[in-house]
């Protein structure tokens, strides 16, 4: 059998991960920071993709992205197509996955004492001095456990995926559209092992996630 | 030090207007909670912007909204001790003492700041404690070594006991009066607690619903406090809207009666206050005389309440506990009040 779509996914999650960390900050930083009004349909709008089923994310995708439309031709002349590429994969797992990281970094942003960063400030320390330094050090825990979501929603993400890189052996395949393509072509040995690789992989994120709560329990106990 | 506030803030419900002067030493923000108080620390120290005004120290513009001048709070060099200190809970005292530090590029000298204040604030062996670790008042410290490293040309204080039980509070007051003492260190001290103001501050303005309401010694203040609201929140008890009625007597409205003070009474009284202390026992009616009618008794550790009926509201009459015996069982028919202990408010 062959291993690519375990490396496939796992680069897939990856690289959504890392955007959609830093994506869900910028975004959870600023937006808690904006009238009340803009906020409210923002906030709407960035959890969308969290509540809507993957396949209409990923028809919403295909609209914006697929090769005949207006965003699709004109990335086509950097060479950039998202549509049946792995990397479309990134783009799908990103847009699923980010509101997970929004939600929780915007959780942890809200529940930080601001008199730490106005301490800061009249210090003299500078704002991102602040940020790096205070903020996010006493946000770790839950930006860590957002991380985590995000990367085994990445890694789990299924259905914008099928509709905008669909599934080509060796090229778009990742574990969980092997494991469809499989049962459907009679493949059931085949299909089960892939089940058996996510089992493993959802084994090991469940238990990062319960070491992670286990320390954070401990650190709040102190 | 000079420090001089003139703002206003539209806060929707809330109107602040703070305006304030001050000259050295240690200057009281004395207010209920609400008053405005802390917002208006918030503003000089930049953290809040007002809607008008300026705010200057030592004689350079902080804020000034006509001239455009609203500098960023790491510019202004005004040291703040919030309520719960705010040390940085991921770093330990020695880093979050570095932090006020940071624009020190010397190490050398870095360090020996370090162990000077280490010294100073009596932090030996804390030094690689996390903020967690550590009690109230070694926080206290730590969060003032953090502001005096960074040499500020004003320290602002924040409620800086309430957040502590009574006998601590009594123990860091004393640590915190020899303290500024020694820095010679200029303070602006907010607080709700009036015997915190009283024995801090030399000076002081009191603050209610967003406006100076009383301004001057600590004396003036107690002993004058102007208005109904200065002298509720110095500790008068006894309150009730009034009218003039002669150059020395007003007509109290809530307790029915005419009342005669030591001092003329001014065309804009609005309110008179009785101080609880100022009762002493009457043969019978008379000026300024009022009938103990249905008395309830409260007893405390080291003062007796007498409220009685007056009007259509209770009247308070403090005692001593050391006088309490000579009254207790024996209550006088008449109470009456001195002309010194009636004052007239706006």
């Amino acid at each position: 059998m062959s291993w690519y779509p375990l490396w496939n996914s796992l680069r897939i999650a990856a690289i959504s991960s890392v955007l959609v960390f830093f994506l869900g900050i910028l975004c959870a930083y600023y937006v808690a920071r904006l009238p009340r009004v803009i906020k409210g349909v923002l906030d709407v709008f960035l959890t969308l993709p969290m509540v809507l089923p993957p396949t209409v994310c990923g028809y919403f995708l295909l609209l914006a992205f697929g090769t005949k439309r207006p965003l699709g031709i004109f990335l086509a002349q950097f060479g950039i197509k998202f549509v049946m590429t792995w990397y479309g994969g990134i783009l799908a797992a990103t847009v699923v996955a980010f509101p997970l990281m929004y939600r929780t970094a915007r959780g942890a942003f809200e529940s930080f004492d601001i008199n730490l960063a106005h301490a800061g400030q009249t210090l003299g320390l500078s704002n991102t001095f602040i940020f790096w330094k205070i903020r996010m050090p006493a946000c770790r825990q839950g930006i860590l456990a957002g991380v985590v979501l995000a990367f085994a929603r990445a890694l789990g993400e299924y259905g914008a995926t099928s509709m905008l890189i669909g599934y080509t052996p060796g090229k778009t395949a990742t574990i969980s559209t092997t494991v469809y393509q499989l049962w459907r072509t009679n493949d059931d040995a085949g299909a089960f092992q892939w089940v058996m690789v996510n089992l493993a992989i959802s084994a090991v994120v469940l238990l990062a996630v319960n070491m992670l709560e286990t320390r954070q329990r401990k650190a709040v106990r102190r | 030090m000079s420090l001089s506030v003139h703002i206003e803030k539209d806060l929707g419900d809330f109107q602040l207007r703070a305006d304030l002067e001050t000259g050295g030493g240690v200057f009281g923000v004395l207010g209920a909670s609400g008053c405005g108080k802390s917002y208006t620390l918030k503003c000089i120290a930049g953290i809040e912007t007002p809607d008008r005004g300026r705010i200057v120290l030592d004689g350079v513009a902080l804020f000034d909204a006509d001239k455009g001048v609203n500098l960023r709070p790491q510019q202004r060099r005004v040291g703040y001790l919030f309520q719960n200190y705010a040390l940085f809970p991921n770093m330990n005292v020695r880093k979050n003492i570095l932090c006020g530090m940071r624009g020190e590029k010397d190490r050398a000298r870095r360090e020996q700041t370090l162990e000077e204040v280490t010294a100073m604030f009596q932090l030996e062996g804390l030094m690689e404690h996390k903020p967690y670790q550590l009690s109230g008042g070694q926080a206290q410290r730590v969060a003032l070594a953090r502001i005096m490293v960074n040499q500020p040309r004003l320290l602002m204080l924040d409620e800086p006991f309430s957040a502590l039980d009574s006998y601590l509070r009594t123990k860091l007051q004393w640590e915190m009066q020899e303290m500024l003492a020694r820095f010679g260190q200029d303070v602006l001290l907010v607080t709700h607690d009036r015997d915190e103001a009283y024995r801090f501050c030399p000076n002081m303005v009191i603050m209610d619903q967003g406006h100076v309401v009383a301004k001057g010694s600590r004396e003036e203040v107690f002993e004058h406090p102007q208005t109904a609201a200065a002298a509720a929140i110095t500790g008068c008890k006894n309150l009730s809207p009034a009218r003039k009625t002669g150059r020395f007597t007003l007509f109290a409205q809530d307790w029915q009666t005419t009342l005669t003070a030591a001092e003329p009474v001014g065309e804009d009284v609005a309110s008179v206050g009785l101080r609880a202390h100022y009762f002493t026992p009457a043969d019978g009616p008379g000026d300024n005389v009022f009938p103990l009618t249905d008395p309830r008794i409260n007893e405390a550790p080291f003062s007796v309440s007498v409220f009685f009926t007056a009007g259509n509201t209770r009247i308070r009459w403090e005692i001593d506990r050391t006088l309490w015996p000579q009254f207790s069982g024996n209550l006088p028919k008449y109470l009456h009040i001195a002309p010194e202990g009636v004052m007239a408010l706006r």
